[in-house]
């Protein structure tokens, strides 16, 4: 028994070094996602629920980097509501919990790029950061629907929020 | 050693034999298995290099998989009612359908050809035509989805279609069941000189609209297969055709008598001149023309009246036939435009014609005969040469741009490579079994990709695990950038797939349209906000205009429906994203679900039947609330006085 498995092992070896090398190619691919989601073991674990935290800090993951807020800019407000109404209406209402949460006050909890990378980002908002993604847990795990909106466009419906 | 030693040992050696192979072995064995599977593995999350798109046949629609992996991508509905996506159910698709012999839910799709310009695909449609009731179809290829729809009025069996002419000028359509043309009662035994074989030319505008501008009504062959003058011969159009006989009955032997049958040369720049300067006639031809609106989400169908007609033998020096020996089938033209290939499907030699030689021989009037007052060219002074004994049952020939050609043998079931203009044979490859149709991607083009080669089988026997007496055809998928051809793999593809266009997918995959804008949704019943959604009752119609996001509808609380109402419910997805339909069906509809795509509208009709309060629900998995993607109708006496109301969480 012991030459056979020796014998194997031999062949084993032989098989390795005939065909060695060839694994190695095909590993590139796409691999920042998927590395990405395996650091998922933080969790948030405050009792206050995610919607109520404030973090002013947090900018959020996306496309807006930074972003100063003037006087609010009622012009832009109301093409802004105009834009909500048609594109959030179906899952947030401004005044109340309705599929998300409500939009009212927003920014005392959060960062205005926050605001604007989970309207512009929102797949890779709730997989990466920490508070939207307790926020897609705290609300049933309804999806934050990226409505493809322009980043003028976005910029408009923050401004709006600003009014509430 | 002992037995199991003995057995490991052997386990081990086979383990070597097949990983490794002979390395050095140029043959192909071994190490070719690895690298062929290398050639058409495509890695998790990688994208297929060509797309191809197969006929369905009798499925009448389209598929599209992926090249070298043959991996199905998508079913594109085009003749045939589709209640995966409610294609042809949904009251916006149904008018696509419709035909001058009123609703027609199937179709029997041939050829795909995609558009061109200056002779090469361009990726903007692709067009197939229907063989049963004439038609021939426009297909997006920013959306996959089928656009236009035109039918042929006055012809029968349209085979000889949908191929497209090197600017995307124009398409055609044939006659192969010859029938009397304007259609009437008469002994069928009469047929001899009576029937005919119009075809059509069909105009596609810049935005692709179809417009069918004239029909040559030709004698009453069978014209079978076409392929348009590309290069120095644009400008051509030329059909084989069968049963010059003029046979109407046990065709199988009655329609094979004559040595040589004729190939149809039609200069249709010539016939586009004279019909400009006002010739042919008017004549009757009742035939429906569909067009899908982007915008609207809705097709409407226009019946049509009226085709100008055109005697061929009125047009100096347009149409001319070239004899071909023995029933010929497939008619293909070289890149360059110089060969016309045809194959003689019971001949055992390949005839190539000389474009060039076609030219001199009607400015010689060197004419052997007159059919129907058609002028016949010689066969002797038109041929540029044979390709002697290449295999049996020669059916369609295609290119790789690098002077040599493909020919598909039905009977002895192979793909032989061969020369132009030495014609001789370079190589053959056996196929599983019985090859139809042909395709390289761009092989039927001025500029052919020339790497992979796909066999369309009509048998597929053993090739896959058997799946009772019904097996889906196989294709083949050959690497012919070599000098000799190597079978890579095989995949079954659906319905009968005749033909198949590809094209590199680069040319596609940037423009493919991810969702339809809703500010730009002007379908009348459309709810683009949940503010938008309404119920209104007409009389006994109730229309609901709904709306869909994940995950819940709106309204999904609805009372005031009646027993014997007609309930429309109009379905709007808000959603924004690629990749979010969203489906809907409800407790007795006597339809398909519809499935409705980010931005669109689509309706289905529901004729409750009992009173009660009757469900509704999202049929594609939409997110992790999919499951409570539902709602409720409650469905009232028709004398009731239950009013109309709807909400969503009270509202």
């Amino acid at each position: 028994m012991k030459t056979t498995l020796k014998l194997f092992a031999i062949l084993f070896a032989i098989i390795l070094i005939g065909c060695g090398g060839k694994e190695e190619k095909k590993k590139e691919g796409f691999s920042y996602e998927k590395k990405a989601s395996t650091e998922q073991t933080k969790t948030t674990e405050s009792a206050v629920p995610a919607s109520k935290q404030v973090d002013l800090s947090n900018k959020g993951i996306g496309p807006i980097k930074s972003l100063t807020l003037d006087a609010v800019d009622q012009e832009m407000a109301a093409h802004g509501a105009d834009v909500f109404k048609k594109m959030c209406t179906a899952c947030h209402r401004p005044d109340k919990k309705f599929i998300g949460p409500s939009p009212k006050d927003i920014l005392n909890r959060r960062a205005p790029e926050w605001v604007m990378n989970m309207i512009l980002n929102p797949d890779e908002m709730v997989q990466k950061d920490p508070l939207a993604k307790a926020l897609l847990i705290e609300f049933n795990g309804s999806p934050m629907a990226n409505q493809n909106l322009s980043e003028e466009d976005a910029r408009a419906v923050l401004e709006y929020f600003r009014t509430l | 050693m002992n037995t199991i030693g003995k057995y490991l040992l052997g386990v081990a050696a086979l383990i070597l034999m097949t990983n490794c192979g002979n390395n050095n072995s140029n043959s192909n064995s071994g190490a070719m298995s690895s690298s062929k599977a290398e050639k058409v593995y495509v890695a998790p999350g990688e994208h297929d290099e060509y797309y191809a798109f197969f006929s369905g046949g009798y499925s009448g629609n389209i598929t599209v998989a992926g090249l070298p992996s043959g991996r199905m991508l998508k079913e594109i509905p085009v003749f045939s009612q589709f209640p995966t996506s409610g294609y042809g159910y949904s009251e916006e698709t149904k008018p696509m359908l419709n035909t001058s012999f009123g609703f027609v839910p199937w179709g029997d799709a041939h050829h795909p050809d995609i558009s061109q310009t200056n002779g090469e695909l361009d990726g903007r449609w692709i067009f197939i035509n229907e063989n049963n009731t004439p038609r021939i179809a426009r297909i997006s290829l920013e959306t996959f989805e089928t656009e236009e729809i035109i039918e042929l009025p006055n012809s029968a069996g349209n085979h000889a279609s949908s191929f497209v002419t090197e600017n995307t000028e124009y398409i055609v359509a044939g006659t192969r069941f010859a029938v009397p043309n304007p259609q009437r009662d008469m002994p069928i035994s009469e047929m001899k000189g009576q029937f005919k074989g119009p075809l059509s030319f069909v105009s596609i505008a810049d935005n692709g609209r179809m417009n069918l501008e004239f029909q040559l009504n030709m004698p009453g062959f069978n014209y079978d297969l076409a392929h348009p003058g590309r290069n120095k011969s644009h400008g051509w159009f030329f059909f084989t055709s069968y049963n010059t006989e003029e046979a109407n009955t046990l065709m199988e032997v009655n329609a094979s008598q004559n040595d040589k049958d004729y190939i149809a040369a039609v200069n249709w720049k010539k016939v586009v001149e004279y019909v400009k300067n006002g010739g042919g006639k008017k004549v009757a031809g009742t035939y429906a023309h569909n067009v899908y609106d982007e915008k609207t989400h809705t097709a409407t169908s226009t019946m049509k009246e009226g085709v100008i007609s055109i005697n061929p033998v009125e047009v100096e020096g347009a149409v001319f036939y070239i004899p071909i020996p023995k029933s010929p089938h497939g008619c293909d033209v070289d890149p360059s435009g110089e060969y016309i290939i045809g194959s003689g499907k019971l001949s055992t030699d390949l005839s190539v014609y000389s474009f060039e030689k076609v030219l001199k021989a009607i400015e010689n009037k060197d004419f052997v005969a007159d059919a129907y007052g058609i002028p016949v060219l010689s066969y002797e002074n038109t041929i540029a040469g044979v390709v002697k004994q290449p295999g049996l049952g020669p059916l369609h020939t295609e290119f790789d741009g690098k002077g040599n050609a493909y020919t598909t043998f039905f009977i002895s079931s192979e793909v032989v490579k061969w020369k132009l203009g030495t014609w001789e044979i370079l190589d053959r490859q056996p196929t599983f079994y019985s090859v139809g149709h042909l395709m390289i991607p761009g092989g039927n083009s001025r500029k052919p990709f020339g790497k992979y080669m796909v066999a369309m089988n009509k048998i597929t026997k053993d090739r896959y695990l058997p799946t009772g007496p019904e097996l889906e055809h196989s294709a083949q998928l050959y690497d012919i950038s070599g000098d000799k051809m190597e079978l890579l793999s095989d995949f079954p593809t659906h319905g009968e797939p005749h033909y198949a266009a590809g094209i590199r997918a680069d040319l596609i995959k940037e423009k493919s349209k991810k969702y339809y804008e809703l500010s730009e949704n002007e379908h009348p019943y459309a709810a683009k906000s949940e503010s938008e959604a309404t119920v209104t009752r007409n009389g006994k119609e109730v229309h609901i205009s709904m709306t869909m996001i994940r995950s819940h509808f709106s309204p999904d609380n609805i009372e005031g429906v009646k027993v014997g109402d007609k309930v429309y419910l109009h379905m709007t997805n808000l959603e924004q994203d690629f990749d979010v339909p969203h489906g809907f069906s409800i407790i007795g509809a006597n339809t398909s679900e519809i499935l409705v795509m980010p931005g669109q509208t689509k309706t289905i009709i529901w004729e409750p039947k009992r009173e009660g309060v009757w469900p509704f629900y999202c049929t594609d998995f939409c997110s992790a609330l999919h499951q409570e993607m539902q709602g409720y109708i409650r469905v009232s006496a028709a004398n009731s006085n239950t009013p109309i109301k709807y909400t969503l969480d009270d509202e």
